[in-house]
């Protein structure tokens, strides 16, 4: 149980070569389980590797429970780590994997006896104590790789993409008991994913991060409903929201975004805005299951008539693709509504949750409804910190 | 198909050319054994493969009284320089594979020339060297040659079996608590089995085979097996006691024999295993 915070930390290879992070700050409270998420090579890893203490920053300071730990061994900081490839001890069977640390920190016989107990029963992984590594399965050598960790029982866990090697059912069966392992103890942990829907459904908070900087950092909530730029909006959600690129009008004090399907033209008022906003190309973005189909006779929303040109069905829903300002966009509809290809479609959209981005440089464009401007700030000034 | 008729001419053809193979190579053994047990008398009237008339030890009696002393010699010296270099290039191996330091790939590649040196280069620098720490003409001498001009092969053996290990595990480690030679010994040397064996007998044969540094940092008494067998041919004084001369090469090539066979298995498992499966 630890609160971490990391400072203002930075990490580069050497001078000349591009940072690796970029000025990271991050907090979360005691208990808390913290995503770092994005494309590889964006220095996820990296970041988790400095929180370990397996390589140094070149600037900052990390804190556990308030104590900068970032001169520390990584023996001294307390944390355990989960590895992607699980980096079991192959030679040792999977009771020797668990009590080995216990062993090196000098506790006594009896005590790692009924920690490895302990540790084995809370994974269901009694009857493999006496295997080695080399006899399980991808999913039990992933439980061994959680037990070596939980057997420590350290201030902070680390996971590092620890369900990619694994079949895509047994990922999300995994998924949950990593859940649910963490809702028993409470134990702060940061784990590392590409995966937006790990993502989304583990984490108390979500670190979306680039080319070393982070993007945006926020409850999974926030970051679906409310991303702070079009890279971010594109990379949580799946399928992902659609962007469709357009200009806006002012007419009668508030701007309008014009949408084309080809058979009708409809226009969405997006209300009072700052201004020049008319001048600029701007992208238009909106989540697949935020588009439905207009109920007849209700003509409260803004709806235009798209002819149907792809539909996937994926069982739950259905995917219906249509055209608009010469672009695929995607709609997300109950199966039993879903039309056929070559139909026409009348789809009506909520403009309050439409969100607007700035076509080059990607920032979000006048936050909608509830504005929020001090916290919008912070987002740019983290932005222009690169 | 074949497997009703297994002795087709095409199978009786390749067994034929394998037993052939198989006699070139070991004719010059039977040749020497039968040599060895022969009498000279009989070996003068016979000839090369002809069953000697009274078997006789007489032949590797006399050749254990004269290079005897000099097996043992090749003993103390062999063991130590395999046993140290094998030790000392598994631990280089560890820190060149698992903590690279700036300069730690150039560092590899100079240490690669080391095998490609020939003997006869390093031969005045080495008895200078030798001189100046007083370890000449001694076997500890002749050990710490072995051992130096064995660091390169040892080295690149294990650096190049631990580069196929992942990185994971010595991180993991770390985090357990494991400091540099714990993880060594605990976790990356019992993984080593397969190398080690390929090290001992490549050392083995190599330091145990030689002949050229044991020639010229050893005299008299130290003088290892190899340069006592070509003593004892060579004497040109007396007659040629060939059933004595066999008799001793077979006792200077024994030990290469036995070690290949005991470690044999090892050494195949070891040449092709690179990828450890965790």
């Amino acid at each position: 149980m630890a609160t971490l915070e990391l400072r203002n930390v930075n990490k580069t290879y050497g001078s000349g070569l591009p940072d690796t992070l970029k000025n990271i700050e991050i907090a979360i409270d005691s208990g808390e389980f913290l995503i770092l998420v994005g494309p590889s090579g964006c220095g996820k890893s990296t970041l988790m590797n400095c929180i370990a203490g397996l390589e140094d920053i070149s600037g900052g300071a990390i804190l556990v429970e308030g104590q900068d730990i970032s001169g520390m061994s990584p023996k001294d900081r307390d944390i355990a780590m989960v590895f992607q490839s699980y980096a079991l001890y192959p030679t040792m069977t999977v009771r020797d994997n668990i009590a080995f640390g216990l062993k090196i920190r000098k506790m006594a016989p009896a005590d790692i006896d009924t920690e490895v107990a302990r540790v084995a029963k809370l994974l269901q992984i009694e009857h493999l104590l006496a295997r080695k590594p080399g006899q399980l399965s991808g999913g039990q050598q992933q439980r061994v790789a959680m037990g070596r960790a939980l057997a420590r029982r350290p201030k902070i866990y680390l996971f590092d993409e620890p369900l990619s090697n694994l079949d895509a059912k047994l990922r999300v069966e995994m998924r949950t008991e990593i859940k649910l392992m963490h809702q028993r103890l409470k134990t702060t942990t940061v784990y590392v994913t590409h995966d937006q829907i790990e993502a989304m459904t583990l984490g108390d908070k979500v670190a979306v991060m680039k080319d070393g900087i982070i993007q945006q950092f926020g409850t999974p909530q926030q970051i679906y409903n409310d991303p702070a730029n079009l890279f971010v909006a594109s990379f949580i959600g799946s399928p992902p929201m659609n962007f469709i690129p357009l200009r806006l009008q002012r007419r009668d004090g508030q701007l309008w975004a014009l949408l084309d399907s080809g058979q009708a033209r409809c226009e969405l008022p997006l209300g009072a805005m700052e201004e020049g906003l008319e001048s600029r190309e701007v992208i238009l973005g909106i989540r697949p299951e935020q588009i439905g189909i207009a109920q007849g006779g209700d003509g409260s929303l803004p709806s235009i008539r798209a002819e149907v040109q792809v539909t996937e069905p994926t069982g739950p829903d259905t995917l219906v693709f249509v055209e608009l300002n010469q672009t695929k966009v995607c709609c997300r509809l109950a199966p039993d509504a879903a039309p056929q290809v070559g139909a026409s479609l009348e789809l009506q959209f909520e403009p309050s949750k439409v969100l607007l981005f700035d076509a080059q440089s990607g920032e979000r464009l006048g936050l909608l409804g509830a504005a929020r401007p001090q916290e919008r700030a912070a987002k740019v000034a983290q932005l222009k910190g690169r | 198909m074949t497997s009703r008729s297994p002795l087709s001419l095409s199978r009786l053809a390749i067994y034929a050319t394998l037993l052939a193979a198989c006699a070139v190579y070991l004719i010059p053994l039977v040749v020497m054994l039968l040599t060895s047990f022969k009498s000279p008398d009989d070996i003068r009237t016979g000839n090369l493969l002809s069953w000697p008339d009274v078997i006789t030890a007489i032949g590797w009696l006399k050749a254990w009284d004269s290079v005897g002393g000099f097996f043992w010699n090749s003993v103390k010296i062999t063991v130590p320089a395999v046993l140290i270099s094998t030790l000392l290039g598994a631990l280089n191996g560890y820190v060149l594979a698992m903590w690279r330091f700036r300069g730690s790939q150039l560092f590899f590649g100079l240490l690669l020339f080391g095998c490609f040196l020939p003997f006869q280069v390093v031969l005045l620098p080495a008895s200078f060297t030798l001189g100046q720490l007083g370890l000449a003409n001694t076997t500890s001498g002749l050990v710490l040659v072995h051992v130096v001009y064995g660091l390169a092969f040892t080295t690149l053996f294990f650096r190049n079996y631990y580069v196929s290990v992942p990185d994971a595990l010595v991180r993991a480690a770390r985090l357990d608590g494991a400091g540099f030679f714990t993880i060594f010994g605990r976790i990356l040397l019992p993984m080593s089995i397969p190398i080690i064996m390929v090290c001992l007998i490549w050392q083995f044969t190599q330091i145990w085979n030689d002949f050229l540094f044991g020639v010229v940092f050893a005299s008299g008494d130290t003088q290892p097996i190899t340069v006592a067998l070509n003593n004892l041919v060579n004497t040109s004084t007396g007659v040629k006691e060939y059933n004595v001369d066999m008799a001793a090469a077979m006792i200077a090539g024994l030990p290469t024999l036995v070690v290949y066979i005991l470690a044999g298995k090892y050494f195949l498992r070891g040449l092709t295993a690179g990828a450890v499966k965790g």
